[in-house]
């Protein structure tokens, strides 16, 4: 089925399509794909612009940026020095970015769009045009949260929970928020049907559930997330946007005095009521985030340990119930609050039992290297560090599960340590670990292995260098998101950790530098692959014409094993793909 | 291949075509969103000192009639359903009309009850009841109007979807069908929490 | 004393509740670096000795692994411990047994953006009532002047003085947007949520002066709103108050 890849599209009796409908209001889930990861990217490397920012400040409180400083407004850098309130928007739309921008449509939308219809061996999504809605809604979002650094008052600052009443006070930037987040929550919601109708209904004849990928399980069980969880969160963005602009006080208790004002609203509602919201969102959001970067991992380390995978089904049974348990563990982020005992014990019980098939999880997939004759190509050296680096971020959120601990790294440096090693060198190592590794089949070229292992390396070394010092500087008592923590004899003391740690991200910034060259290199000069299945891997992406044409199969495809049928004893090569009939 | 497979009919395993397992999809995504908002409005009620009843402040016979144009609204579109199923276009067409003028009914009672609101002074912000009552009431309105610009679009490009293919446009209507059915549902849910309580 | 206070790790502990906390803090450490060296050895050991140089065919059956079946089940039982043994005693201890009033040093707190007015009864020892209509440049409290037992009540901007090793029963509150009590010293962080009034604990074991933080992003402010913590003998303590109402009577009526 490889011979015949030269002439791809043209083949299939397709009319023709004018650039706009192949390449800007395209159907074809790959386009779509691909739309999705370029935009994706731009607004992680924007937010990750934002954070390199805010680390100067951190690092030299009060100093001008060197540099770029002018280039701001006065009233954001006035003589190139930042003011509190630009720190606290470079704070709010960094999370925001990456999370919801970044990350998410990275590898849901780009990911997930792409691989997941080739690896259960569809045509397409089963609603194209939906699929193109998604991402064409998904834009908007994203060019209204960015225009908002525009507005009067600047962007959202109140952080990316956006707490109220402080949000709703916040300036108008909370409210192009609001609109903002509408649009990626009504985005992520058509992706998520998409995707669960596409994996229900669209499967190939013989691959069966328990045959299926592991990346599709994890895309899968991400979509029930996105679908159930987004709407409280838009149901709390409704109410949010009517205290703003209709002057209701869903979130206001009466009483409330403004730097001295006393704010005039009708009152009787509850702060919390937002927080409960919001987590009930926010909780299943982390497993958004780090479902699809377990599942990219397990299909590299599957295809560069040439060997099945360690326990696929307590894998499969391990992230459903981590999608299941994720929906009862939110009032974990709300223990401070003034939380009775025997909420927070029910929270503190789910919350270790969340633990659990994580653990499993990691296990399995270092199991998965004993007896492997592991390649360490970039790919896989991005996919395995993933794994330790995924368990100091789960170990690490022991502590903050139980109540006891978390009366003192509440809300510390320990947090921002905790979740960024789970989605910084956790998923986003992934994701960059599937670009390398899906690479040659999206553009028939490999990426340069020369830059690719730069990047890894630089990358690994930044990345540990900002996050490691956080525990410590956490430890110590010092609050997130200050402005300025040596106004505090504590912040301090540990200031020159904070000062590593930006030099940390500095490096991390110089990493992405080789990323980006390897990618526009690769584009036009990479190495050609030489088959469709380079990787020599397994499973049905990888019977695809190379780039695969519209419709991406050229006969209909038929599975007849397991997804990881690597080294099978007897047979004729280290690897048997699913597709293959004989083995 | 290029072809989308089970488009229009049923999947021989699970037993739905691909829409239908969609719109079962969204729609349990909107139990979520509407949950929430109730939730919402049960911990508000809750925490508040005091909190009116509905009958005292809102138009109940209003509700009431719009509750009953509502659920006939659900009765009509499954008997333009149904006259597809048969395959008379004329007829379903006819019934497709009289629900969006059922919806209609509807949400211009709805402009009446908030006219009546807006006159006296009453808007959102006067409390929190009047915030829930309109945050919620005014969800679900634009949801009628959703489904209002889903039948007429089905009325509008009818002949030519019949004609292209009737299963397929059957398919269709039974999918907005099930959507309309939330939006009756999510009603009356609303109507005795809202206005009874 | 500073470089004795805080450091790279836990600070000086001056509470009583305190020291489980950090038993269950360095025993959960001590644990997750347990389990992460142990855990890596067997990584790292894998990545060298299946390097494919080393060995270029891979075994297809997957290796049978009691071990790690046993480690899996001595973490559960591990957490259970963590949670049963140590964190769910604290928990309860400091949220549900607060000392009786007539024990404990009450004190309220009023956070705003950007400082914690903190509220003493004065020498009545009753608390005067507070309202937010009352609220001016000069009464930051809000107390109802017509209430006496307000007279004498003084407001300590940023500065909560407590004795030594009596319980500090403290009524938080915040006037404008959620703020959070954190004093890493006492191993303590307590929302303060606009509209409820929320009780907390703590009883102090050593004198000194220390940081009171906001934990909780706040507004533009947030870095700046410190407050100092000073630990005293009672005797100190008693001393400090007759001052502040001697103060508060020259300066008539001042909040």
């Amino acid at each position: 089925m490889s011979a015949e890849h030269d002439h791809h599209s043209e083949a299939h009796g397709h009319h023709e399509q004018s650039f706009v409908q192949k390449y800007v209001f395209s159907v074809d889930h790959k386009v779509i794909g691909i739309q999705y990861t370029i935009s994706a990217l731009f607004f992680l490397l924007f937010g990750f612009c934002l954070m390199m920012m805010m680390r100067w400040q951190l690092a030299y409180p009060g100093e001008a940026l060197p540099l770029i400083g002018t280039w701001f407004s006065e009233a954001n850098m006035p003589g190139g020095v930042m003011v509190p309130e630009f720190y606290n928007q470079l704070g709010a739309m960094h999370g925001t970015i990456m999370v919801f921008m970044g990350v998410v449509p990275l590898a849901v939308g780009g990911f997930g769009n792409y691989v997941l219809p080739l690896q259960i061996g569809a045509p397409d999504m089963a609603f194209p045009k939906l699929n193109m809605a998604s991402f064409w809604v998904f834009l908007p979002g994203g060019v209204i949260m960015l225009a908002s650094f525009f507005v009067e008052g600047g962007a959202a600052q109140s952080g990316w929970t956006s707490y109220a009443p402080l949000a709703n006070i916040a300036p108008a930037g909370q409210t192009w928020w609001l609109v903002g987040m509408i649009f990626l929550i009504t985005s992520s919601l058509l992706g998520s049907i998409n995707f669960i109708v596409t994996t229900v209904q669209l499967r190939a004849e013989g691959l069966s559930y328990f045959r299926l990928p592991f990346f599709v399980w994890a895309q899968f069980v991400t979509s029930f997330l996105l679908l159930l969880a987004f709407p409280p969160l838009e149901a709390a963005g409704i109410l949010q946007l009517m205290d703003r602009v209709a002057g209701t006080s869903f979130f206001l208790p009466a009483g409330l005095v403004i730097t001295g004002q006393p704010l005039e609203v009708a009152g009787g509602g509850s702060p919390l009521l937002w927080q409960h919201l919001f987590w009930f969102l926010a909780h299943p959001e982390v497993y958004v985030l780090i479902l699809p970067a377990m599942g990219i991992v397990s299909e590299i380390v599957a295809n560069n340990t040439r060997r099945p995978l360690w326990g696929y089904r307590t894998l499969v049974y391990s992230v459903i119930f981590l999608g299941f348990m994720s929906f009862i563990v939110w009032a974990h982020h709300m223990f401070m609050t003034g939380m009775g005992t025997a909420m927070s014990t029910f929270f503190q019980a789910t919350t270790m039992i969340i633990s659990i098939p994580s653990v499993i999880i990691l296990t399995a997939l270092a199991l998965s290297f004993h007896g492997g004759s592991i390649r360490f190509n970039t790919p896989m050296l991005f996919a395995l560090t993933f794994i330790p680096m995924f368990a100091i971020g789960g170990l690490t959120g022991l502590p903050l599960g139980l109540t006891a601990a978390d009366l003192h790294l509440h809300d510390t440096y320990y947090v921002i340590g905790h979740f960024h090693y789970v989605v910084a060198p956790g998923t986003v190592f992934a994701l960059l670990a599937g670009i390398y590794y899906w690479f040659p089949k999206v553009t028939g070229r490999k990426m340069s292995e020369g830059l690719g292992k730069i990047h890894f390396w630089l990358s690994l070394i930044g990345m540990n260098v900002v996050f490691m010092p956080m525990f410590s500087i956490g430890m110590a008592g010092v609050s997130r998101r200050l402005y300025d923590q040596t106004q505090y004899a504590y912040g301090a003391q540990v200031q020159e950790l904070t000062i590593i740690g930006s030099y940390g991200a500095w490096l991390l910034g110089v990493a992405q530098i080789f990323f980006i060259i390897n990618l526009i290199k690769s584009i036009r000069g990479g190495e050609k692959v030489e088959s469709d299945n380079p990787w020599q891997a397994t499973t049905l992406e990888w019977a695809t014409p190379t780039p695969p044409p519209h419709g991406n199969f050229t006969e209909v495809p038929k599975v007849y094993r397991d997804p990881y049928e690597y080294s099978v004893p007897g047979a004729k090569s280290d690897f048997t793909p699913q597709f293959s009939e004989e083995g | 291949m290029d072809e989308i497979p089970y488009d229009v009919k049923p999947h021989p395993v699970t037993g739905v075509y691909n829409a239908k397992l969609g719109i079962w999809l969204f729609l349990a995504s909107e139990v979520m969103l509407f949950g929430a908002l109730f939730s919402s409005y049960v911990l508000l009620r809750v925490g508040a000192d005091t909190w009116p009843h509905g009958y005292d402040l809102l138009n109940v016979q209003l509700a009431t009639l719009n509750t009953a144009v509502l659920i006939g609204s659900s009765v009509t579109v499954v008997m333009a359903w149904a006259s597809l199923k048969l395959n008379d276009l004329s007829k379903a067409k006819v019934w497709l009309w009289l629900t969006v003028v059922l919806a209609g009914v509807f949400l211009v009672v709805k402009a009446f009850e908030y006219g009546a609101k807006f006159e006296h002074h009453i808007s959102p912000a006067t409390d929190n009841f009047y915030a829930t009552y309109f945050t919620i009431t005014g969800l679900h309105g634009l949801h009628v109007i959703g489904g209002i610009i889903a039948f007429l679009v089905l009325l509008i490009r009818g002949d030519k979807m019949w004609q292209d293919d009737s299963e397929h446009f059957t398919n269709r209507v039974e999918c907005c069908g099930l959507y309309w059915h939330f939006v009756d549902l999510v009603w009356i849910f609303l109507f005795p929490t809202l206005y009874l309580l | 004393m500073q470089q004795e206070v805080y450091g790279y790790w836990l600070p000086l502990n001056v509470s009583a509740h305190g020291e489980v906390i950090d038993q269950l803090i360095n025993v959960l450490h001590v644990f997750m670096l347990a389990l992460f060296v142990g855990w890596g050895v067997f990584f790292i050991h894998c990545l060298i000795r299946y390097r494919s140089g080393a060995n270029p065919t891979a075994t297809y059956d997957p290796i049978k692994a009691k071990l790690s079946k046993y480690v899996e089940i001595f973490v559960v039982v591990f957490e259970a411990f963590l949670l049963v043994g140590l964190s769910m005693p604290v928990w309860s201890q400091f949220k549900a047994d607060l000392p009786a009033e007539s024990e404990a040093v009450e004190i309220h707190v009023m956070a705003e953006q950007f400082a914690w007015n903190v509220h003493y009864p004065g020498a009545d020892g009753v608390f005067g009532r507070k309202a937010p209509q009352f609220v001016t440049p000069e009464n930051l409290l809000g107390l109802d002047p017509d209430d006496t037992n307000g007279k004498d009540d003084f407001n300590s901007i940023n500065n909560l003085h407590v004795p030594v090793n009596r319980p500090i029963l403290i009524r938080l509150t915040s006037k404008d947007v959620i703020h959070s009590f954190k004093v890493p010293v006492l191993r303590l962080t307590q929302d303060a949520i606009p509209g409820q009034e929320i009780p907390f604990w703590f009883e102090a074991t050593k004198t000194g002066g220390f940081d009171i933080a906001c934990a909780q992003l706040c507004g533009l402010g947030h870095y700046r709103m410190r407050g100092q913590l000073n630990i005293q003998t009672q005797a100190d303590f008693e001393a400090w108050l007759a001052e502040q109402v001697e103060e508060e009577d020259d300066g008539g009526f001042a909040f």
